[in-house]
C-alpha cells in the first residue's frame, strides 16, 4: 500500500525531472501512466489486504486516505497533461503556409539586430542565405 | 521574451549553435499572433510554442502551432521537412 502510494508520488516528480527530457516520453507520458498504474493497483491490493486483515494492518483508516490521496495525485497529473497544457489561445492570425512572413528586426543574444528579410537574403561575407526555421518558445528560464 | 543577456548564458550553457532573439516587449510575438496573456511567470505574456519554416522568398512552407505546448516539433521531422521541401538552411532564428 504505502509502496503504491510512493509510486504514485513519484510518477509526476520523474515526469518532470527525468521523461520530459525525451520526447517520446513528453509527448505522450506513457512511462508516467505505467508508473501510476502500477502504484495506483499496488495501494488497491493493499487496500483490500487492510480490510481483509484488519488486526494485521492495524486498522483501515490508513489505507482509504493513501488511496484517496494516490487517486487525487493521478487525477491531477491528468489534468495537467491533458487540459492545463492544452489552454492556448486561438492564434488565427498567425502566418499560414503559402502567406508571406512578416518581416522583423530583434536582438540576437549578443544584443546585435538581426533582420528576418536580410537573412533570407544573405548578408555578403559568403552568406548565401536561404531557408530560416524561426522557433517561437515560452521563454523565462 | 528573455533580454539578450540571458539568452546568451542560457546558448552557452545549453551549447546552442543557433541565433537566440529577444522579443522583450513580445512585439513579434504578437505580429504572428501567438501571445499566451498572463502565462508566465507573475501572469506576465509569454508566445505560446510555435515553429514556422520560412523560404528564401519570404513564404511560409511549414508552420507547427502546436495545441499542447508540451508537444513541440522535434529535429529530426524539421530535418525531414527541410530535405522534403528541397529547402537549405541559411541560419536558425529563435525568437522568445
Amino acid at each position: 500500500m504505502w509502496s503504491g502510494f510512493l509510486l504514485v508520488l513519484a510518477a509526476p516528480i520523474t515526469y518532470g525531472t527525468v521523461f520530459v527530457r525525451f520526447p517520446s516520453t513528453r509527448d505522450l507520458p506513457w512511462a508516467t501512466f505505467l508508473i501510476l498504474g502500477v502504484g495506483l493497483s499496488l495501494a488497491a491490493v493493499g487496500v483490500g489486504r487492510a480490510y481483509g486483515e484488519p488486526q494485521v494492518y492495524r486498522g483501515k483508516m490508513a489505507g482509504p486516505i493513501l488511496m484517496g490521496l494516490g487517486a487525487a495525485v493521478a487525477a491531477f497529473f491528468c489534468y495537467q497533461f491533458f487540459v492545463f497544457t492544452r489552454q492556448l489561445p486561438p492564434s488565427n492570425g498567425a502566418p499560414r503556409v503559402g502567406q508571406a512572413a512578416p518581416d522583423f528586426t530583434l536582438p540576437d543574444q549578443e544584443g546585435s539586430p538581426v533582420t528576418l528579410s536580410s537573412l533570407l537574403a544573405g548578408g555578403g561575407q559568403g552568406d548565401r542565405g536561404g531557408a530560416v526555421l524561426l522557433i517561437f518558445y515560452r521563454g523565462y528560464w | 521574451m528573455d533580454p539578450p543577456e540571458i539568452n546568451r548564458a542560457h546558448r552557452l550553457k545549453q551549447g546552442y549553435e543557433f541565433t537566440f532573439l529577444s522579443d522583450a516587449n513580445a512585439e513579434v510575438i504578437r505580429r504572428y499572433d501567438l501571445l499566451h496573456p498572463s502565462a508566465g511567470p507573475g501572469s506576465v505574456d509569454i508566445s505560446r510554442p510555435a515553429e514556422f519554416l520560412i523560404d528564401a522568398a519570404g513564404t511560409v512552407r511549414w508552420e507547427n502551432i502546436t495545441t499542447s505546448f508540451a508537444v513541440r516539433a522535434r529535429p529530426e521531422q524539421v530535418l525531414k521537412i527541410f530535405d522534403d521541401l528541397g529547402l537549405s538552411a541559411a541560419g536558425r532564428g529563435l525568437g522568445g
